[in-house]
């Protein structure tokens, strides 16, 4: 174990997991607006930034890729400390090789979405480590540098990791530098308590980060962070893949229906009748209406 | 049953075994000071390793094997869950209940409990409601109505804290059915009982009560705090429920907490059905509407009804004027793990994990090393169906707050299926 526990931490010292989408499909898509290696350099800056503002700080890097996920650098691993971004570019150029092999084997169809919640999950599991070490710990969160669409079939392995990062309070921050909006880090930041923020000029990546992602969770309270807008929790159906604002649920698996169904094509379960004139009459104001409510 | 740790006190009035006897003697002459040292028996957390060290016992692989024994239970196939839960608990708060063989009284302790398991229970059940209700001079009180907000139970509950009279189970059943009953089919019925005294005064024949229980489909459930009663057991195995007597502290709150994940679907139980539901969506920042909640006007923040656009201050919760069931998506995906459980781990061999270079040397999930001081393989799990290596405490994470493997997660999933390596 890392002799992390024999440092005296104070309440602003910060381990900060940054996720970095390495999808090289993403990375194709925008090439005008961004190109990677400006985008690693802006990074490198902000991670060099981060290690500077105090030097307990530690920073962990995970790679999410199309076809893995790997970490590409600790801070707290022993290392000459001039040679901290060689040693990270070196590794992420291994698992971008990596990565790239990976694709080659299995002839992907240009599903364009990267795994993000494999990286999610990692980074959950080395934050859970860390509080493992003891009473004084790092204040942990993660930052999501996120540019790929939200891949449909990790929905309900991101809003698992959502809620552990909920339940062991670890904000997740996300920085959209992709065209589209991310549902699923629009939920992840605002069900965390992190900070969601799309930036409109990518030249200025390095500001972006470095104003808003830079703080520690303490000195937070202090600053006029990007306000979550609008966030859509509406959800879709399971039919037709509609957003709808009322729909059916089952009572067993509590799959989504925009119609009433006569048999739940999830998990089977045949319905009973008449539920839905029930629910939806008005209802009779019988003694328990008047829940206590605490004013 | 008797408690093993029963108190000093106790085992002062009456003769013990054998092994207690010095305990007794000692018992007699205490003072204050010395008496914590013998309730928290804080020897019991040490062991003596070969060289004659004391050291404390290394409880890592013992909670793992603990945790071991729960996932057998709970995950071995994949079964349809109850996921739609109205449970009262009901708490004994009869003379018994004022006693303090817990420390520092019965009802404290199962208050705190009863607190724990609340936040913990709509944490996995988002969609369930609960009910309190307490035994106290013979008869029984509703404390709160089922509802969805742990806060407004935990309130109630923590200002009620006093113990006086007898317990009557038949009173407690009898109020508990006539909330349950008018509950829709689909949702499972449930009672935790936790019982404090010794004996139930009740006005009738109890018989019928429980009869009367089973027709409608309540499943009881008991946990005892002093031994084992007939009647409770009676009930338990009518009902289909469970039925344990806690030895101590730390016993009671895993029995309590037990009941927190959803119990399989039992067909006869509870019916399928399709329920209507609606998706609120938050109102804008700065707007200012009367909630229909608590009656007032509120500025921003808030949902808003699909129904009768009526204002709600917190989701999940039902539409005061129109009745609907609102809840928001992340409610349901909350969920979603009790119906896909990632399957458990494999333990891996020592003698598999014999060859250094074929194997990991950190574990997957947070890269900690696996490797024992003097670089022999220590303990590790492997998941069969990424085959990554995983450490212990990565392990329970995994399966008892992440619910997703990070291997799985983080490899494409081929359609030809279990050809990726690490």
């Amino acid at each position: 174990m890392t002799p992390v526990s024999s440092k005296l931490y104070t309440d602003d010292v910060s381990l900060l997991v940054v996720l970095i989408d390495t999808n090289p499909f993403f990375w194709n898509s925008v090439k005008s607006n961004l190109p990677f290696s400006k985008f690693i350099s802006h990074v490198l800056a902000f991670l060099n930034s981060i290690l500077l503002v105090n030097q307990q700080n530690q920073v962990v890097v995970l790679a999410t890729g199309h076809n893995s996920c790997d970490y590409v650098f600790d801070s707290s691993v022993a290392q000459s400390q001039n040679q901290r971004a060689e040693h990270l570019l070196q590794k992420l150029e291994e698992f971008v090789d990596k990565d790239e092999s990976l694709c080659r084997e299995e002839s992907v169809d240009g599903q364009g979405f990267s795994l993000l919640s494999g990286s999610l999950s990692m980074a959950l599991c080395y934050i859970q480590r860390v509080f493992r070490s003891g009473p004084l710990h790092p204040h942990p969160r993660i930052l999501c540098l996120h540019g790929s669409p939200d891949g449909p079939g990790q929905y309900v392995a991101i809003m698992n990791s959502i809620f552990s990062a909920q339940r062991s309070m670890v904000p997740i921050d996300a920085c959209v530098i992709g065209t589209q909006h991310s549902a699923f880090l629009q939920q992840a930041s605002y069900i965390t308590g992190g900070v969601y923020l799309k930036p409109q000029l990518l030249d200025g990546l390095f500001q972006y980060l470095s104003t808003v992602f830079a703080t520690d969770l303490h000195s937070r309270a202090f600053l006029q962070l990007p306000k979550p807008a609008g966030v859509d929790f509406r959800a879709s159906c399971f039919c037709h893949k509609n957003t709808i604002d009322m729909g059916y649920i089952c009572s067993v698996c509590l799959s989504i229906f925009c119609k009433h169904q006569k048999k739940c094509s999830t998990c089977g379960s045949v319905f009973g009748q008449a539920q839905a004139q029930d629910s939806s009459t008005p209802p009779n104001p019988n003694p328990k209406r008047k829940t206590p409510m605490d004013a | 049953m008797s408690r093993q740790e029963s108190s000093t006190n106790e085992g002062r009035k009456f003769k013990r075994g054998d092994e207690d006897e010095d305990d007794e003697e000692d018992g007699k002459g205490r003072e204050a000071w010395e008496r914590t040292y013998a309730d928290e028996r804080s020897w019991e957390s040490l062991q003596e390793d070969e060289s004659g060290l004391l050291r404390p016992i290394d409880n890592k692989t013992l909670y793992h094997a603990q945790y071991r024994r729960r996932l057998r239970t709970s995950t071995t196939t994949r079964i349809q869950k109850g996921l739609i839960r109205y449970l009262y608990i009901v708490i004994d708060l009869s003379r018994a209940a004022g006693e303090t063989d817990y420390k520092p009284s019965r009802m404290v302790v199962v208050a705190r409990q009863v607190e724990a398991f609340i936040r913990e229970f709509f944490d996995q059940n988002p969609l369930s409601q609960i009910g309190l209700l307490t035994l106290k001079d013979g008869v029984a009180n509703s404390l709160t109505d089922l509802g969805g907000s742990p806060e407004s139970h935990i309130k109630a509950l923590m200002g009620k804290l006093t113990s006086s009279g007898d317990a009557s189970l038949q009173n407690g059943l009898d109020l508990v059915h006539s909330h349950l009953n008018q509950m829709p089919t689909y949702g499972h019925r449930e009672v935790l009982i936790l019982y404090s005294s010794l004996n139930t005064c009740d006005p009738s024949d109890i018989m019928e009560t429980i009869q009367k229980c089973k027709a409608s489909k309540i499943r009881c459930s008991v946990i005892g705090l002093s031994a084992e009663l007939y009647i409770c057991k009676y009930l338990c195995q009518e009902t289909g429920g469970s039925y344990y007597v806690a030895v101590d502290e730390h016993h009671l709150k895993e029995l309590v907490f037990e009941h927190a994940p959803p119990p399989p679907a039992i067909a006869e139980f509870a019916i399928a059905n399709l329920i209507k539901m609606g998706f609120p969506q938050r109102a804008a920042e700065g707007v200012i509407s009367i909630c229909s909640c608590h009656k007032e006007a509120k500025v921003g923040g808030g949902y808003t009804c699909p129904r009768c656009k009526a204002r709600i201050c917190d989701l999940p919760t039902e539409c005061q004027i129109c009745g609907l069931t609102l809840v928001s998506s992340p409610h349901l995906a909350r969920s979603y793990h009790h119906l896909f459980p990632i399957t458990p781990f494999d333990d891996v061999a020592p003698s598999v994990s014999s060859d250094p270079r074929y194997l990991a040397k950190n574990c997957f999930g947070c890269q900690q090393t696996l490797l024992n001081p003097g670089n022999m393989p220590g303990s590790r799990v492997c998941c069969p169906k990424c085959k990554q290596y995983f450490c212990l405490d990565c392990d329970i994470y995994i399966h008892e707050s992440l619910h997703n493997c990070p291997g799985c997660e983080s490899f494409r999933h081929s359609k030809s299926n279990g050809t990726v390596e690490g």
